[in-house]
């Protein structure tokens, strides 16, 4: 069997990744998805850890991380929506006001 | 040996993906990574005891939330975006330092941490199972599944507000609300 450190490990790199890209690309959606990225690693040592201790209650904060993780993606993309209208762009950098 | 090799491979292909998402020009392939990338996941739930976490990520994340994404991509027509350093220009060079320092460190607390050093034992029979998982999830977090519906409520009538708004603005600049 695979000992537990390395899925953590595993995890600790996909969030690492993720972390870099959103200070890495300008594109709002890729940040956007970068973000998701960071939630799986999470979600990668909470089921590591359930497995580890053989408690269930890891594998249901998964389950909670993942309909945040929904509700978060419905409410940004609709922001991205919005001030793509009039941004008429998805670059980061041009959303530098509070004023739309 | 047979499920280190699984591991070892889907994780590869994770890594790949998350690399991939990293470095693709095209928004539409950092999608599809992500979509890899989340399969690559899944199929390590299943060897870490979660089938029932392996199938909502395939349905919910890869399936509902990353076509939302696509759909968002293509109807903005934000395929490509011109990638030049920004106006910072030393922004990329520190965000790999602060990466490498960030992925270090992680991995200094991970390995030196001796609880996660042991071997995983076969869990015991029925162990994330969807019945076990909907046993918990009923009885021992009721309250806050109770309380996830509400904010999926909270977020579709939030979307559903800001996209209006938007729109109701662009076409009527005094913003009455008449209807």
């Amino acid at each position: 069997m695979v000992p537990t450190s390395f899925y953590i490990f595993l995890a600790a790199l996909l969030f690492t990744i993720g972390a870099v890209a959103v200070l890495f690309r300008r594109n709002t959606l890729v940040i956007y998805m970068a973000v998701e990225l960071m939630l799986n690693a999470a979600n990668l040592a909470f089921v590591a850890f359930a497995r580890q201790f053989e408690a269930l209650d890891g594998q249901l904060f998964v389950f909670f991380v993942m309909t945040v993780a929904a509700a978060e993606v419905a409410v940004g993309l609709a922001l991205i929506v919005t001030i793509f209208r009039t941004k008429h762009s998805v670059d980061i950098d041009t959303m530098r006001e509070l004023k739309g | 040996m047979g499920l280190m090799t699984v591991f070892i491979l889907t994780g590869a292909v994770a890594i790949a993906a998350a690399l991939g998402l990293l470095f693709a020009r095209n928004a539409v392939y950092a999608v599809l990574f992500l979509v890899l990338n989340m399969f690559a996941l899944a199929v390590l739930y299943l060897l870490l005891g979660a089938p029932f976490i392996a199938m909502v990520q395939i349905v919910v994340y890869a399936g509902a939330i990353m076509v939302l994404f696509l759909f968002v991509v293509m109807l903005l027509g934000a395929e490509e975006l011109k990638e030049d350093g920004g106006p910072i220009g030393w922004q990329r060079p520190l965000a790999l330092v602060l990466g490498v320092v960030l992925l270090a460190e992680l991995a200094y607390f991970v390995f030196a941490a001796s609880a996660t050093k042991a071997r995983l034992l076969p869990s015991p029979d029925g162990f994330g199972d969807p019945h076990a998982v909907g046993l918990t999830l009923f009885q021992k977090y009721l309250l806050p599944f109770e309380v996830t519906s509400v904010l999926l409520l909270v977020a579709m009538v939030g979307a559903i507000v800001l996209v209006r708004n938007g729109k109701r603005t662009a076409d009527e600049p005094t913003g009455s609300d008449a209807d």
